[in-house]
């Protein structure tokens, strides 16, 4: 066996280690005398040593063992956290997120020793001047574990299931044989957190970590039998090694989701006894082997539920980790193909829903369709929901990142994020990363004002930036807002004039949001270009083309003086959606139901025109009309028919209404793709679909409408 | 040797016809051929795009290579047929042909490779002419036929 099988459990865990560091880093710099924070610090630094240790990334190890030695002086209350310490800190996590995507893709952790770092981590510890600090370096982790250490040594004596382990004569003699070597040797029982998943991967690290420092003579269950996973949460072994009790339990615990490391040294004397009492066991029933099995079979059951029980109340104070869910990994791809068979499946109900509509006559068969209808729909559901996940593992990293600008930029400012826990299809999340982080540079550097302009304006002299995520019916909604500058409307008019963008005359002729609308064109993609004229273009037009690849569109609405809000609207599923299929002229079509608001029966009078546009007068709300049939390229309705079906949708603020010829139902469609050789410019075929009848129906897509 | 050389290098191609003219497309891009069905239109793409097909759960764009090519529009026959392409992995495209006639093998000793006029600007389809059963065959640059360029 060789760690590379492994590498990924590793890197996951880095990565929950290294975002646990980052937030609870976040949160120390505001309540630096946080008790909790520090404990979590110190448990995620410690454990990220551990496992770099194990898997051989030296440098790596090294670095997060310097961490772990201020953490450690912090928490012994030797070290004030101070902001010159946070940022070492933050650098040092900038360091170790390099050295995990040096792993991440190659596999090696790369060669930059990050020197300056650990020299900066070095010096602040010696900088308190304490005499100890030698020795402190020297053994790092041994000031933290020895409170835990003889707590358990004591409370776990009878936890030490080694003593079960029958001994053969070879390994007795191996054993003997260490003892006359003057090596030590010790029972060790190890036990697995119950939530552990790979139980058989951690018993694997153990025994790495642990044949580093010596031999395992026998283990129980056999080292076959734990590969396989045949065991509880718990394995034992004798081991025989040169290093201290203290250095093995620590290699034990170094790695992750290990509950317990439980160790005793051995004497000679102990194996004859164990040898003696193993025989009487077998024969002889009566007391003293009755009372060591019981002793035996309670101390199976209740001191590990005593251990257990202190070990989740002292946990919970330092671990703030959720619950560990039951969860299986699934290749993206597998996922993949059961969505497309769910596909196909709706594709053949339909067809059978479009058969039974002709044949009325049988009822129970429309009953089964009925039936199949509703299981489709859920089965749908089901397979969205699992390739559904928070968007949280997105943003999470954004409040560092505007740590990070707010000191480089030299601007003071606060992110404010809420609904992290809105969840996206897991391809849309995979993208979202940098077209928001685009947004948020944006905000930070080209937004917000500096403190003094601020102070100035008599505005509060941080700034705010929020974050905010929600549903709005089919879409997910996702706004960056900031109360910094906003745009400054007439000087983005005046550069796109002298641009060539447009000329002066369109310009008279454009509103403010067209105006603002060509800061997504590629030609204003610049900073050098705009940032001297409005602050604003990075880019843009990439976080454009972005979410628009990805079935979303993005918007601004802005204020000079008050602040902008980006809004990213991105589709909830990517594959089936619920329609409303209607008619115009010969052809049929398919809107998205989640943009449609109402559908209203108007007669011709009621169309009034403003700036020579068709509108309507809706309740008091005036909404341009579309005729579909212009849009779309068939030739007008004829006169005679006064009556007009008008579907109402709605993108965000703004509404339409469709004019249609007829409206068929409500649908569940799968959307298809047009396929890459066709151009549509407009953009407002968003895709196709297959009915039942096998016709293909074109989905329209109201936003493009709009 | 010289012979086993030239039959490794032959290739078969399936002969269509357009208006009165003789092509061929190389077989190994050819993934179906299904007979003239319903063609969705899709409005606002480019003119030569008829629309798109079902093919068995699949929807396919069609194109019109007559249109394409600047001939006069599609006449639906009974011998009309939609070759279905398959240029790059999970692209397939439909073309539109008058007639799909047999299948020929073509080496090297009968085809010619089209001298290629830097001068002219004009999209040119074709590849080579094959010659078989005393006939010639335009043999058609797939790439070219499925790019965005047309004839105007």
């Amino acid at each position: 066996m060789d760690v590379s099988q492994y590498l990924e459990i590793f890197l996951d865990e880095t990565k929950e280690h290294l975002q646990s560091l980052s937030e609870q880093l976040m949160i120390l710099e505001n309540e630096p005398e946080n008790a909790d924070t520090i404990n979590e610090i110190f448990r995620a630094a410690h454990s990220l040593k551990g496992m770099a240790g194990t898997m051989g990334y030296k440098r790596m190890q090294k670095l997060t063992h310097n961490m772990e030695n201020v953490f450690s002086e912090v928490r012994n209350g030797k070290l004030k956290v101070n902001g010159h310490l946070i940022d070492i800190l933050f650098q040092a996590l900038d360091a170790l997120e390099e050295y995990k995507d040096a792993i991440q893709n190659t596999s090696d952790e790369g060669t930059n020793d990050n020197t300056p770092i650990i020299d900066a981590l070095i010096k602040i510890l010696e900088g308190e001047g304490e005499a100890q600090e030698a020795q402190e370096k020297a053994e790092p982790a041994a000031k933290a574990e020895p409170a835990e250490n003889s707590a358990e040594t004591a409370a776990g004596a009878d936890g030490m299931k080694w003593q079960e382990i029958k001994l053969q004569e070879s390994e007795l003699h191996a054993l003997q044989e260490a003892f006359e070597k003057g090596k030590k040797v010790y029972g060790l029982t190890v036990v697995v957190q119950e939530t552990c998943i790979l139980k058989a991967a951690r018993a694997f690290l153990v025994f790495k970590a642990l044949e580093e420092l010596g031999t395992i003579v026998v283990s129980n269950p056999s080292a076959q039998d734990i590969e396989d996973e045949h065991f509880d949460f718990d394995f034992s072994m004798y081991f025989v090694t040169d290093a201290a009790l203290d250095k093995t339990i620590e290699a034990i615990k170094n790695v992750s989701e290990i509950e317990e490391g439980i160790g005793k040294q051995i004497k000679l004397a102990d194996l004859d006894t164990a040898e003696q009492t193993a025989p009487a066991e077998e024969h002889d029933t009566t007391a003293p082997a009755a009372a060591t099995e019981t002793a035996l079979t309670t101390g199976e059951e209740t001191p590990q539920a005593q251990q257990t029980a202190p070990a989740a109340g002292n946990k919970k104070t330092t671990v703030a980790k959720p619950v560990v869910n039951r969860t299986v990994r699934v290749d993206i791809e597998k996922l993949d193909v059961l969505m497309n068979l769910v596909s196909e499946l709706i594709i053949a109900k339909n067809s059978l829903v479009s058969f039974s509509e002709s044949d009325v006559s049988n009822t129970n068969f429309n009953e089964q369709i009925e039936y199949l209808e509703s299981v489709t729909t859920n089965l749908h559901e089901s397979v969205m929901k699992v390739r559904m996940v928070p968007i949280e593992s997105v943003v999470n990293r954004f409040p560092k990142m505007i740590r990070d600008l707010s000191k480089k930029l030299n601007k003071k400012m606060n992110l404010y994020m809420s609904g992290e826990d809105t969840e996206l299809d897991r391809t849309v999340v995979d993208e979202i990363g940098d077209p928001l982080m685009h947004l948020l540079r944006n905000s930070a550097d080209h937004g917000l004002e500096s403190a003094e302009v601020r102070a100035a304006r008599g505005k509060n002299e941080v700034g705010t930036i929020q974050l905010d995520a929600y549903q709005d019916g089919n879409n997910v909604v996702i706004e960056v807002k900031d109360d910094g500058n906003g745009i400054d409307v007439a000087a983005v008019r005046q550069k796109a004039i002298e641009r060539g963008t447009i000329t002066a005359e369109q310009a008279e002729t454009m509103g403010d949001k067209d105006i603002v609308d060509l800061l997504f064109l590629p030609s204003f993609s610049t900073a050098k270009v705009v940032s001297d004229v409005s602050g604003r273009g990075v880019g843009l037009d990439v976080v454009k083309s972005k979410i628009e690849a990805l079935g979303g569109d993005v918007s601004v609405k802005t204020k000079l003086g008050e602040g902008s809000t980006f809004s990213i609207r991105l589709p909830l599923t990517l594959a089936i959606i619920q329609a409303l299929m209607v008619v115009v002229g010969e052809e049929k079509y398919a809107i998205s139901l989640g943009s449609i608001q109402t559908i209203e029966a108007l007669t011709e009078d009621e169309v009034k025109y403003v700036q020579a546009k068709e509108v309507i007068n809706l309740r008091g709300t005036v909404i341009p009309l579309i005729r579909l049939r212009s849009v779309l390229d068939i030739e007008p309705k004829p006169k005679d028919d006064d009556t007009l079906v008008v579907v109402i949708v709605k993108k965000g603020d703004s509404m339409a209404g469709l004019v249609v010829d007829e409206l068929i139902g409500q649908q569940e469609i799968v959307i298809k793709s047009l396929g890459k050789y066709i151009n549509c410019t407009s953009r407002m075929i968003s895709g196709a679909t297959i009915l039942g009848d096998g016709e293909v129906a074109l989905i329209l897509d109201a936003n493009a409408l709009i | 040797m010289d012979e086993l050389k030239v039959v490794s290098e032959a290739v078969q191609y399936i002969v269509i016809k357009i208006g009165d003219e003789q092509y061929g497309i190389d077989i190994k891009y050819i993934e179906n051929i299904v007979r003239m069905q319903k063609i969705t239109r899709v409005p606002k793409v480019q003119p030569y795009f008829k629309g798109v097909i079902n093919l068995r759960g699949e929807v396919v764009p069609v194109m019109s290579l007559r249109l394409k090519m600047g001939l006069e529009a599609d006449v639906t026959m009974n011998t009309t047929r939609i070759i279905i392409l398959k240029i790059e992995q999970n692209a397939p495209i439909g073309v539109i042909v008058d007639e799909v006639k047999e299948v020929v093998t073509l080496d090297e000793t009968n085809t010619d490779k089209v001298a290629y006029d830097a001068k002219d600007d004009s999209v040119n389809y074709i590849n080579g002419i094959g010659k078989c059963n005393g006939g010639l065959i335009s043999l058609l640059d797939l790439n070219v036929v499925v790019s965005d360029k047309e004839t105007i």
